[in-house]
């Protein structure tokens, strides 16, 4: 608020421009005894309660000052050359419309002093311009008459908003045209305004005629043209601001489109999987775990909320990733959802997946599944560190561990899948395990050095 | 630990989701007599609130909660109440809501996953006065510790820099490995373990490393 506030103090007020006693038949005018909140109101122009366009007694809410002070403070100001006028007039074009209807009481004395003030003002303006020769007479009138017709259109604008506030219905220029109700009367009321302006413009452009002809036509095309653009303001501004409301609310409905379509997707189809398998345990656990995962990776994963999460397929896990920590993700959630197991993963840094490392992460994998098949737990933690020189990795378990030594027949995975895959690019695989121990596979790559932690 | 016959530890429940709530106190009412549950809340005003009244030595507090969450709760009881110790328990694992509560004033972090008996385990050890680290945090406070090429430079060394042997047990910490195991590991005592710990709290709390305070401040901490 503080460079507008600025503004208001300083041009503090101006009562109205010419013309509104014409359009004084549509609203009575104006109250304003606001019980104030405690912040300062955000500036709007008041739809009842106002003789004109309710500049004023907005301005005076905003202000919370008696409404009358401002009026008199803009009458003033209209004194000096219609400074005045052209504050209430900016004021209106930019000051936007309360959407909301307060039910004031007008009060008849007070429209009345309203209405006595808006003549003082345009008086005062017309007589000092004319005093201080800024406008010659001649120019001031035809001015004030097109200054007038502005009001009365505008001022129409601002009732066929209204109108559309309450309908609800019917959008665009056209509804301000053909409102409910009143409808020939707000046509005649915009034909009158446009004709003052034309009026008033035209008045100017011939008594200035002693310019040759070809001035003199060049001159009405731009006058016209100045005519049409100050008559459709009104219908510009609300269009843009109109526009800028939709989009918000559009955007504001899509977001929530989207999580409604996930949550659809996701959670919901689980939820009702999970009902339907409700006496097997063990598959239930696997799908609330999968889709945990699903979850937490669309809330807070790399992708972060509202992205599409990343498909884990077999493919994917074949193919090259971008970040260790994705590709140790993915495996043990693979890992998870094949043998029903949770697996409790810690990630200290992050590095690009090279061949080496990927060949890393497959060795997890394997030792993820054998303690899934072997240890007799449910529960197996994985933690990998990024060093500048080295990527370890520990997968361990608490289940019933066995003595390396005595490898039963299908444990060849681990001299194989394991070892073998570590040595081949340069890695070493450690093994610590006892029966009833648990089992705890340590496998550590090393990497060059600048490749270390991300 | 030690936590045969002796006296329930008071429990607080702090979380917005009534299930859940009730979840958990039949869990920590069912199990064991160690700890018994004095209390609950679903909103901060409530927690506030009740937890003056009822005065708990351990307040399980959920991280996402409306006006402001766990760290509000944190923010307005500790200067009154500095005794209760709190333990953050969420189903987030994003690290600046991890580090948030720390730094807020929390003695430890678990996830909802946890089981029930680990659960008792870790509020009898905040209530101890001990840190409770998940393997989580553990990996959390590391990654906010390490040493790269990048990282900021370092302004108070006893602050902003682990010791090799706290890098050690946070290391086993997150390898999941209990006390115990860690001491057997390091052949140290459960006691130097446990005070490895709370000097690793300590720092996560004070520190003004970049990484920490960075954290910390997504969530509007600090």
């Amino acid at each position: 608020m503080g460079p507008v506030q600025d503004f208001l103090d300083l041009g503090a007020a101006a009562r109205v421009p010419a013309g509104s006693s014409t359009s004084s038949t549509l609203v009575p005018a104006s109250v304003t005894d606001v019980a104030d909140p405690q912040t300062r109101p955000k500036m709007y122009r008041n739809r009842s309660g106002r003789a004109v366009a309710g500049v004023a007694s907005g301005l005076a809410e905003h202000l919370r000052v008696p409404v009358l002070w401002v009026r008199v403070a803009f009458a003033l100001l209209a004194a000096l050359n219609g400074a005045g006028l052209l504050a209430y007039g900016l004021l209106w074009v930019f000051v936007p419309q309360n959407a909301e209807e307060v039910a004031a009481e007008p009060k008849t004395k007070d429209r009345q002093r309203a209405y006595g003030l808006i003549l003082l003002g345009i008086a005062l303006a017309v007589t000092s311009s004319t005093l201080t020769g800024a406008l010659r007479s001649w120019v001031a009138v035809p001015l004030a008459v097109a200054a007038l017709g502005a009001a009365v259109v505008w001022r129409e604008a601002d009732e066929g908003q209204r109108r559309r506030w309450r309908a609800g219905a019917r959008d665009g220029v056209a509804g301000a045209f053909v409102g409910e109700g009143g409808r020939i009367g707000a046509l005649i009321r915009i034909l009158a305004g446009v004709v003052l302006v034309a009026t008033g413009i035209g008045v100017v452009v011939f008594a200035t005629g002693n310019f040759d002809q070809a001035k003199f036509s060049l001159l009405a095309v731009l006058a016209t043209l100045v005519g049409v653009a100050v008559l459709t303001i009104p219908f510009w501004l609300r269009l843009v601001r109109d526009l800028g409301d939709e989009r918000q609310a559009r955007i504001r409905t899509d977001e929530r489109a989207e999580i409604a379509a996930h949550l659809h997707d996701s959670v919901l189809q689980t939820l009702a999987l999970i009902q339907r398998q409700a006496d097997q345990p063990a598959e239930v656990a696997r799908l609330a775990r999968g889709q945990e995962r699903e979850l937490r990776g669309w809330l807070y994963g790399p992708g972060g909320y509202g992205k599409p999460s990343e498909k884990r397929t077999k493919e994917e896990e074949e193919g090259v990733r971008q970040q260790l920590s994705e590709a140790l993700a993915a495996a043990c959630g693979e890992v998870e959802d094949q043998f029903a197991i949770s697996v409790g993963q810690v990630v200290v840094g992050d590095a690009e997946l090279t061949p080496s490392l990927t060949a890393l992460v497959q060795a997890a994998r394997e030792a993820i599944v054998n303690s899934a098949k072997h240890s007799g737990v449910g529960e197996v933690s994985v933690f990998a560190e990024v060093e500048p020189t080295e990527v370890t990795v520990f997968v361990r378990d608490r289940g019933k561990g066995f003595d390396p030594d005595v490898v039963p027949a299908d444990r060849h995975g681990l001299a194989d899948s394991i070892r073998g895959r570590m040595e081949r690019h340069g890695g070493a695989c450690k093994l610590r395990t006892a029966p009833g121990e648990g089992t705890e596979v340590q496998l550590a790559m090393p990497v060059k050095a600048a490749k270390g932690a991300a | 630990m030690t936590e045969s016959q002796r006296e329930p530890v008071k429990v607080f429940l702090v979380d917005d989701h009534a299930l859940f709530r009730a979840g958990v106190r039949t869990e920590l009412d069912s199990i064991t007599d160690e700890v018994r549950v004095v209390g609950e809340a679903g909103s901060v005003a409530e927690a506030v609130a009740g937890i003056a009244r009822t005065r708990p030595q351990v307040v399980l507090l959920d991280v996402h909660m409306p006006d402001g969450g766990g760290a509000e709760v944190l923010r307005r009881v500790r200067p009154e109440l500095p005794d209760i110790v709190f333990l953050a328990l969420s189903v987030s694992d994003a690290a600046e809501d991890v580090i948030a509560v720390i730094r807020a004033g929390a003695r430890g972090y678990v996830t909802k996953t946890i089981s029930s008996k680990e659960l008792v385990r870790a509020v009898v050890r905040v209530s101890d006065g001990d840190a409770v680290f998940s393997p989580r945090l553990a990996g959390f406070v590391l990654d906010a510790f390490a040493d790269r090429p990048g990282s900021a430079p370092i302004n108070d060394p006893e602050l902003d820099l682990l010791t090799p042997r706290e890098r050690d047990v946070l290391r086993l910490l997150a390898r999941g490995y209990a006390y115990k195991e860690i001491a057997s590991e390091l052949f140290i005592s459960v006691k130097t373990v446990e005070t490895h710990v709370s000097s690793v709290l300590r720092k996560t709390q004070l520190s003004n490393r970049y990484e920490l305070s960075r954290w910390a401040s997504d969530r509007r901490l600090v």
